[in-house]
């Protein structure tokens, strides 16, 4: 089984809900790393806290699974410390955007050599479905049983915002996409982010009428546009995510620049 | 560099100690009186082949050093108060990880932003119990800029022999004061690595109960979590599992005290005792050496307190005065011993307004507790 290439075979099954988004989002992490051909000996995988965090317990590689927020900057001493490993981090948009939020811009601001991929199921699901900071306007959680009075972040904005060389954006309803995002993320340096929206049916589905995965999916996928359609309809990039403005989520790549690392600007030019 | 004589700052005492011990990591984040180490690290890292990184706040200085210290690096975060009070979380990581790492906590007046250029001893219990759970720490308290050099290469020889992380308890009067120091050479420890390759887990614990360390990057493939872990790293919910993983990381700790801690005795015979660590502890000796009817029992090590020791050095005595820049903070730890050991007279010398206690006010503390003289 191609799986347990990357995956620890004895940690099987994983304890993801039936219908999660996060084991599309593995098997789509899996097939770009086995196709980018990438030694797992010099691999390290480091997370925070939160349903996609648990992800660097099934990873067959030296892994760090850390506390609430801050898998960004153990991954940071970690990189720096070893500069031969290529260091990943799986979050989620709880860990990342919300008690997080700081070392994220941080870490895009400073270029750190990391691929970053966060698992963006609209809500905190280890919790059990509170809001979070990428919950949509008027939408319901079991902390906003009367919809959602706050905006989310677009996360993959505020990432192409503070600095991050390579920025995409998809859903669990494009695995092929995300493939292709990822194997190209592998290709570039510095700070790549990967944002995968993903269905939660059990607790994000469940308050807001997406109870099966397959009606969640649809919803992913009805809801989305690529960016350069976006252009095209003469949308700009605050319309990106805010359903309730909008009526859309943004996916494609959202930058792609050659700014130095952070490693390749400490170690000079030469 | 053995038998050279520096003229050094309490700061840059500390950092010149880290080198020697082989740090080659150092993440932090400006505060008082803390800074001069952040600032002098950030020439000195580059100059010694080492990586220095400033961050966005003491939450990310403290993640950065122990994700620095899995890829194999000797690392190493200071702060002060504030910044201590945010590190403490990730703190309790290190210690459920087993992660080697040195935290130097320059310690000012608080709570909160308090006085941020004075001295304070108000994170003794903080040390000791800011991170949340039951667990052992190791903390060092140096009373002189020759201590603040040689604790710090102690912090990291014991936090590789034990896999812990260990806390430097310095203060503003210690961080900013100079005095000449003759550097004399002490030997270096490093932490024993896990055999090569892909071994079959579990590596036994030595009779200490530190298990070799798997450093990233070898091809070990270890999972590292901050949950209650199997042998093999793997998170679980089994209470036995979770009793027998926080007895064996406090036992390492509790099991060892004869050789992690450190203290000085003056006058063993004399018929009151003072006990004071830190910068205080100057005040203390200077009563000792002018009153024969005075003896200083001194703890280098706060944490774990060296009960034996100090049970030993009350015998005889009439009275124990503790010393203390904080409102009694160990005063409940020697107290509690010191009644075990039968000592009746326990006082507290206490100043909590950024002035050290002198010799004078030790004096006035003692003559307070009306003691047989």
């Amino acid at each position: 089984m191609t799986h347990f290439k990357v995956y620890r075979e004895d940690r099987w099954p994983h304890m993801f809900c039936p219908g999660c988004g996060i084991g599309t989002t593995m098997s789509c992490f899996q097939r770009a790393f086995v196709n980018q051909g990438i030694d797992l000996d010099k691999t390290a995988f480091v997370s925070g806290i939160g349903c996609s965090s648990r992800v660097s317990g099934y990873v067959y590689a030296d892994s760090l699974h850390t506390t609430h927020g801050r898998g960004l900057a153990y991954a940071t001493g970690l990189k720096l410390a070893n500069r031969d490993l290529d260091v990943f981090v799986f979050t989620g948009d709880g860990d990342l955007g919300a008690i997080g939020g700081n070392h994220f811009i941080q870490a895009c601001r400073r270029n750190m050599d990391l691929f970053v991929i966060c698992v963006n199921n609209n809500n905190f699901g280890m919790t059990g479905g509170q809001a979070s900071s990428t919950t949509l306007h008027g939408y319901t959680t079991s902390t906003t049983p009367g919809g959602n009075p706050e905006y989310p972040f677009d996360l993959a904005r505020l990432a192409a915002a503070a600095g991050a060389n390579y920025v995409a954006r998809y859903t669990s309803a494009h695995p092929k996409q995300l493939i292709r995002v990822m194997e190209e993320g592998m290709n570039r340096k510095g700070f790549r982010f990967i944002e995968a929206w993903v269905a939660c049916p059990v607790y994000f589905g469940r308050y807001n009428k997406l109870k099966t995965p397959v009606e969640h999916l649809e919803w992913l996928k009805e809801n989305s546009v690529h960016i350069e359609q976006m252009k095209a309809d003469g949308r700009t990039s605050e319309d990106d995510i805010d359903l309730h403005v909008a009526g859309k989520i943004t996916v494609g790549v959202i930058r792609d620049a050659e700014r130095k690392s952070y490693i390749e600007s400490i170690e000079g030019d030469d | 560099m053995m038998g050279e004589e520096l003229f050094l700052q309490g700061n840059r005492a500390v950092v010149e100690g880290a080198l020697y011990a082989g740090c080659n990591f150092y993440a932090g984040y400006p505060i008082c009186p803390s800074t001069e180490i952040l600032e002098i690290m950030s020439t000195r890292m580059p100059e010694t082949g080492g990586t220095l990184i400033q961050m966005e706040d003491e939450l990310s200085s403290i993640a950065a050093v122990i994700g620095a210290s899995w890829g194999g690096a000797k690392s190493m975060t200071a702060t002060s108060g504030p910044g201590f009070s945010l590190m403490q979380e990730n703190i309790g990581y290190a210690v459920i990880t087993e992660t080697p790492c040195v935290i130097v906590d320059v310690q000012r007046g608080g709570p909160s932003t308090g006085q941020p250029t004075l001295p304070a001893h108000g994170d003794i219990m903080q040390a000791r119990w800011g991170t949340h759970g039951s667990h052992s720490i190791i903390a060092l308290a140096p009373s002189n800029i020759k201590e603040c050099y040689e604790l710090t290469v102690e912090a990291f020889n014991l936090s590789e022999q034990f896999r812990t992380p260990v806390i430097i308890l310095s203060d503003g009067e210690l961080a900013h004061m100079r005095e000449r120091i003759e550097i004399t050479d002490m030997p270096i420890v490093n932490r024993e690595q896990f055999p090569e390759g892909k071994v079959s887990f579990p590596v036994d614990p030595n009779e200490e109960g530190v298990s070799p360390f798997p450093t990233f990057g070898r091809g070990h493939r270890t999972h590292v979590t901050g949950l209650s872990h199997t042998i093999v790293g793997y998170p679980s919910e089994d209470t036995e599992v979770q009793g027998k993983l926080i007895d064996r990381i406090i036992g390492k700790i509790e099991n060892n005290k004869d050789t992690i801690c450190k203290y000085e005795i003056i006058n063993p015979d004399a018929k009151h005792l003072l006990v004071a660590y830190g910068i205080p502890a100057r005040s203390a000796k200077d009563v000792v050496l002018n009153r024969e009817d005075f003896g200083l029992f001194r703890p280098l090590t706060v944490w774990p307190f060296p009960s034996k020791a100090f049970i030993r050095a009350t015998e005889d005595v009439k009275s124990v005065l503790v010393v203390e820049m904080n409102e009694g903070q160990l005063f409940r730890e020697v107290e509690r011993h010191a009644c075990r050991a039968g000592v009746e007279n326990v006082g507290l010398c206490s100043k909590l307004d950024g002035e050290m206690p002198t010799p004078q006010d030790i004096l006035e503390s003692h003559a307070d507790m009306e003691v047989d003289q």
